[in-house]
């Protein structure tokens, strides 16, 4: 089932931030969502999890699905490594092997004994970006997931992600055109 | 690589070694002014020397009653004192689920936290037995620490991680396990370090105006009745020696705990 967002309305102190929007997300595709700062994106991401009340219209096509995110702070558990922060959130099958062929194949495997916060910014978007494709999700958001990783590392990132989410609703937050083609991304642009 | 760990477990070490060293400056200083004063004054009677209190620790504890009057109100204290944050702990967790139970708790441990102990130990000497009296005191005591400290960490919580763990519908066990215990837990060891002094001053001084059989606050009362100054210091030092102890057991357990678990 498509997700369908209808006359979305939502403002902060009076200060309108989405102004009646209407969009939709085809289910088992990829969307990538652009637009200028401030243009209300990552409000439309938190609507989108259910983390903010829009003061009106609706969203249909996300009851009982289950959600996975890549916020744009990474909100990882500081003190634990990345296989723990990992296993927070997967199912209960999930095995530490699995874990670290991850790692492995987004160039963490030696650091992932280390606790999260002693890794640079971009080793710690790459935890969680396995922790959100490890868990149990059937629709995945992504705000800016590829930000501060340099242009080799994110072409590997992408392809991972392209890889690990294919047939998945995904709806990704970003500023990047080429990002859009590299994922193969429906284009939705917030004005 | 390995160099280098070897360096920084060296520096590590030196480190501890130089606190030490500090730590028993700091404590040799404060003796000498201890034995300085009591020179000054030269009258036993009044402040006898550091040499002559611990002498009189040492003589203390070649008798049966010493260690006997140790344990039992060490017990006490430490019973009064694990209720006390055990219940604290349990009413702050209500509190935080309910605005409504928070407004109706609340005060009644500003009261407890204000009241003078001596006119808890007064009232509940008319309640309680006096055996019993140290680990009520040393409950009331920490029992509003151990709420208000706790209320405050669960407050620290990072709501962004809470909503992290919304999202993607991570249980309450696991929510406990990773998002509330590292944000209590520094208010938990406060709320220990800050309780345990309380409940040993409270709960001594109970013993002595509750005066109950083989117990520090009864050795001290009788110290100050047929004013012994030396035993009575020879107590004090004992008392504060047990505190000290048991505080650095608890917090080194404590410590090792989070190490444990953060690894």
């Amino acid at each position: 089932m498509d997700i369908k967002v209808n006359n979305i309305c939502k403002s902060f102190n009076g200060q309108q931030v989405l102004d009646n929007i209407s969009m939709s997300f085809s289910e088992g595709e990829v969307t990538c969502i652009m637009g200028a700062s401030g243009v209300g994106k990552t409000t439309l991401a938190y609507i989108l999890m259910g983390l903010l009340e829009p003061d009106s219209g609706t969203i249909t096509g996300l009851k009982d699905k289950k959600m996975a995110a890549v916020f744009q702070e990474d909100r990882l558990i500081e003190h634990w490594d990345a296989i723990k922060n990992i296993m927070l959130v997967s199912n209960k099958d999930m095995t530490i092997e699995k874990v670290q062929r991850h790692l492995s194949e987004i160039g963490l495997r030696e650091y992932e004994g280390k606790p999260v916060k002693d890794l640079s910014g971009g080793m710690r978007r790459r935890v969680a970006i396995v922790r959100a494709l490890l868990s149990n999700y059937d629709v995945l958001i992504m705000d800016e997931p590829f930000k501060g990783l340099d242009e080799e590392l994110k072409k590997k990132v992408i392809t991972y992600v392209k890889e690990y989410t294919r047939g998945y609703t995904r709806i990704i937050i970003t500023h990047d055109r080429e990002e859009v083609e590299m994922l193969e991304a429906k284009l939705i642009t917030l004005i | 690589m390995k160099d280098k760990g070897l360096r920084s477990v060296d520096k590590l070490s030196r480190n501890r070694i130089k606190s030490l060293i500090i730590k028993l400056l700091v404590l040799c200083f404060w003796l000498l002014v201890w034995e300085l004063l009591s020179r000054g004054i030269n009258q036993e009677l009044f402040l006898p020397s550091p040499k002559n209190v611990f002498l009189t620790v040492i003589e203390l504890s070649k008798t049966s009653v010493f260690w006997i009057s140790i344990l039992n109100s060490f017990l006490r204290i430490i019973i009064g004192f694990i209720i006390g944050l055990v219940i604290g702990a349990a009413l702050a967790a209500i509190a935080y689920k309910s605005r409504l139970l928070f407004e109706l708790i609340s005060p009644l441990m500003k009261v407890i936290k204000a009241t003078p102990v001596a006119s808890f130990i007064i009232l509940a000497l008319v309640w309680i037995n006096s055996v019993n009296l140290s680990i009520l005191i040393a409950f009331l005591m920490v029992l509003p620490v151990s709420f208000s400290n706790i209320v405050h960490g669960l407050n620290s919580r990072d709501e962004k991680l809470l909503e992290m763990a919304k999202i993607f519908g991570i249980g309450r066990w696991k929510r406990i396990r990773a998002i509330y215990l590292p944000a209590v837990m520094p208010f938990f060891i406060s709320a220990i370090s800050i309780g345990l002094g309380f409940s040993f001053k409270s709960g001594i001084a109970a013993e002595v105006i509750g005066r109950p059989m083989n117990s520090i606050g009864l050795n001290l009362y009788e110290a100050k009745l047929y004013f012994m100054i030396k035993e009575l210091f020879a107590w004090t030092l004992v008392i504060i020696l047990l505190s000290v102890l048991f505080e650095q057991i608890v917090m080194r357990m404590l410590r090792y705990y989070n190490n444990t678990k953060s690894n």
